[in-house]
């Protein structure tokens, strides 16, 4: 197959085209046969009916008024003029001799059982050998009978219905194939300007998007699952480029500001120099910090921690960090109350949630100033399946803006107030990824003055988590 | 502070990190042998008898936790600490259950690694029996849970009295905050903010407010030392 016939047999197209020829083809040959075996299958069988009939009549002739009688009747039938033209007779002796009858002699191998038989013979009254169809009968005494038609005339006639069938199967079959070729070509359109937008995509084009016909049909619903799937895609790459930018911009700034402070170094008098390495190293650990904030993040993310999971109090784990972190608020002159359950069973990471706990009273204690109150509490919801442990950190500080609360959570997000604070930008990201770990949920709310954050954790957390 | 020269087996393919320890533990007046794969260290370790050993956790041939393993199958007791760069909060139980005694994930500072090899070779010193602490004049009352200094009782917060025992048992050594993290919280990350600083000035409130000789020092970019001399 040379490969320019394989793409042609390849494609779709052809193979539908080539079904629908099938079935056209196939429904003609079988209503054509229909109408062959209706028409002349039927007009044979009638006609082999009368032979049957005008032999038994003969025969009946022959019983009654004995040859003589017969004979007349043979002779009066076959005679030119009178009776049925297509008529064939023929009488024998016991010796084979033709006795009455247009035909010569006995034809080879017609059999005196009465079965319709075709066959060609000479016809003596129009001296030509023609295609008859006949019975034959054994009378009393050696005497034969045949009987039959002259078949030219249906013969002709069945020749040319055969050439009406098959122009019938030929014109169907073209048809089949048109039409197939057309239809598939119609639908075949259409997943081929799927495919070419999918290729434009490929290429670098996000933005594009498949269009519908408004039909409302499979393709177009295709069409729309492909759209939102594209929708979904683009946003993740906005999201992903708005991190590596990030990622960019707040590792560049310190490896710069490294950079040059090593720079400096190199040619400062050796006092300075000190300070500056030892300044050099706060920021190689500045940005070591943030490393290890983002790999934690993603660690968390596809859920390494989840193996660690093991029964723990959550009361306990938050009175633990809230003394951790009580003197260091003090001594700001923050002040700081816990009011929790004395105990909260659940299952879950210790370290993972000592770590998402330290995360928020570091900013609690970060962003509140002297006065500031940072009111802890832990309390239970909802009951069975629902039941949820719910941990609110209310502090009086700046707050967040409304429009900010949900931004806050993505990396590297900081606002304005605080670019210039300590910290990477991570940490409410990891607070969110630890929470989604446990089943749970972390919002903010206006705690008017200040900001509550509310931290829902399924009580039946590693059920959860697996899910 | 009596110099304790310790032989320590460091076991690091990276050449310059390799480097970077060998250098400061032969300031620090110790000795290293260092050897770049697995295979190799466990032939060391079972030939000769070190103070230490510093294992990295991602080594050819045969991988860190193996080698931990294969020397300790070996019986040989010797502390290990165990060095990666891995995340430190899932890798680090894995580090201690293959048989390390510590864990420290890189990037590290070097004052850091010292602190805790000194605290791993003077640990096997300490009897765990032992019911009463001391440090100069001031005695800790395990059984009691009592503290006095110079016969005075000093009234301490539990995690206070956490705080002192690990001082007391790593006295005249330095520790670090990450070291006092893990070891009194049992917190295996670093916060941001300096919590430790605080809760260390409050005991020294206690501790050395009325005495004139200072007990618990600041080891400047370090951590802190519980010492009768400075």
């Amino acid at each position: 197959m040379s490969p320019s016939l394989r793409r042609l047999t390849n494609t779709a197209t052809f193979r539908l085209a080539l079904g629908y020829m099938a079935l056209f083809g196939a429904s003609a040959v079988l209503l054509l046969s229909f109408i062959w075996w209706t028409t002349a299958g039927v007009i044979e069988r009638q006609v082999g009916e009368t032979v049957e009939a005008e032999l038994r009549g003969l025969a009946d002739q022959y019983r009654t008024e004995g040859p003589r009688g017969l004979i007349q009747a043979i002779d009066r039938r076959s005679s030119r003029g009178a009776g049925d033209p297509d008529g064939i007779y023929l009488l024998t002796d016991p010796l084979g001799r033709r006795v009455a009858g247009n035909i010569d002699t006995w034809p080879a191998g017609v059999q005196t059982d009465g079965q319709w038989t075709r066959l060609e013979v000479f016809r003596a009254d129009v001296e030509r050998r023609r295609l008859i169809g006949a019975r034959a009968f054994a009378l009393g005494g050696g005497y034969r009978l045949l009987v039959g038609r002259d078949m030219v005339a249906l013969g002709s006639f069945q020749a040319v219905l055969l050439e009406a069938l098959i122009w019938g199967v030929g014109v169907t079959l073209v048809l089949g194939l048109i039409s197939g070729i057309f239809m598939s070509r119609r639908l075949l359109a259409r997943v081929e300007a799927i495919g070419s937008t999918s290729r434009e995509i490929m290429e670098g084009d996000l933005s594009k998007r498949i269009a519908l016909d408004g039909s409302d049909d499979e393709f177009d619903r295709l069409a729309q699952n492909l759209n939102r799937m594209l929708e979904r895609i683009e946003a993740l790459m906005g999201e992903m480029r708005l991190v590596t930018d990030s990622l960019a911009h707040d590792l560049r700034s310190p490896l710069t500001r490294l950079r040059g402070g090593l720079d400096m170094a190199l040619r400062a008098p050796s006092a300075e120099r000190d300070r500056a390495i030892a300044q050099a190293i706060a920021q190689a650990d500045a940005v070591l910090a943030t490393f290890t904030a983002l790999i934690e993040i993603s660690r968390i993310e596809a859920g390494i921690g989840r193996s660690e999971m093991v029964p723990l109090d959550l009361a306990d784990s938050l009175r633990d960090i809230v003394e951790l972190y009580q003197p260091v608020a003090e001594e700001k002159g923050l002040s700081v109350t816990l009011d929790a359950v004395s105990a909260a069973p659940m299952h879950g990471s210790p370290q993972l949630l000592a770590l998402a706990l330290s995360n928020l009273l570091d900013n609690a204690v970060k962003y509140c100033r002297a006065g500031d109150i940072i009111a802890l509490s832990l309390g239970a919801e909802g009951e069975g399946a629902e039941s949820h442990w719910v941990l609110t950190i209310a502090d009086t500080g700046p707050g967040i803006p409304v429009a900010d609360r949900d931004r806050v959570f993505e990396r590297f997000v900081r606002l304005d107030e605080s670019r210039h604070a300590p910290g990477s930008g991570l940490g409410l990201s990891l607070v969110a990824a630890i929470a989604k770990l446990h089943g749970g949920t972390v919002t903010l709310e206006d705690n008017a003055p200040g900001l509550r954050l509310v931290w829902r954790l399924s009580v039946h957390s590693s059920n959860a988590a697996l899910q | 502070m009596e110099a304790v020269c310790m032989l320590v087996l460091v076991v690091e393919d990276d050449d310059d990190t390799a480097a970077y320890m060998e250098r400061g533990l032969k300031e620090s007046g110790h000795t290293v042998d260092r050897v770049s794969d697995g295979r190799e260290a466990l032939y060391m370790a079972t030939d000769k008898q070190y103070d230490a050993i510093v294992m990295d956790r991602m080594l050819p041939k045969l991988d860190g936790l193996t080698t931990v393993q294969a020397v300790r199958a070996a019986g040989v007791d010797t502390p290990i600490l165990i060095l990666s760069a891995l995340g430190q909060v899932d890798e680090r139980v894995k580090g201690l259950k293959s048989g390390g005694d510590d864990y420290l994930s890189k990037p590290f500072s070097f004052s850091e690694l010292l602190a805790r090899l000194e605290a791993l070779t003077r640990r096997r010193g300490i009897t765990t029996e032992d019911t009463i602490l001391s440090c100069g004049d001031l005695e800790m009352d395990l059984l009691g849970r009592k503290v006095t200094r110079a016969g005075r009782p000093i009234d301490l917060q539990p995690r206070e009295f956490k705080l002192l025992e690990y001082l007391l048992r790593h006295a005249d050594q330095v520790v670090t905050r990450t070291m006092l993290l893990e070891g009194v919280w049992s917190y295996h990350f670093d916060p941001q903010t300096n919590v430790i600083d605080v809760h260390i000035s409050r005991l020294r409130q206690k501790l050395d407010k009325d005495f004139e000789t200072p007990l618990l020092h600041t080891v400047r970019g370090t951590g802190y030392k519980l010492s009768a001399t400075p």
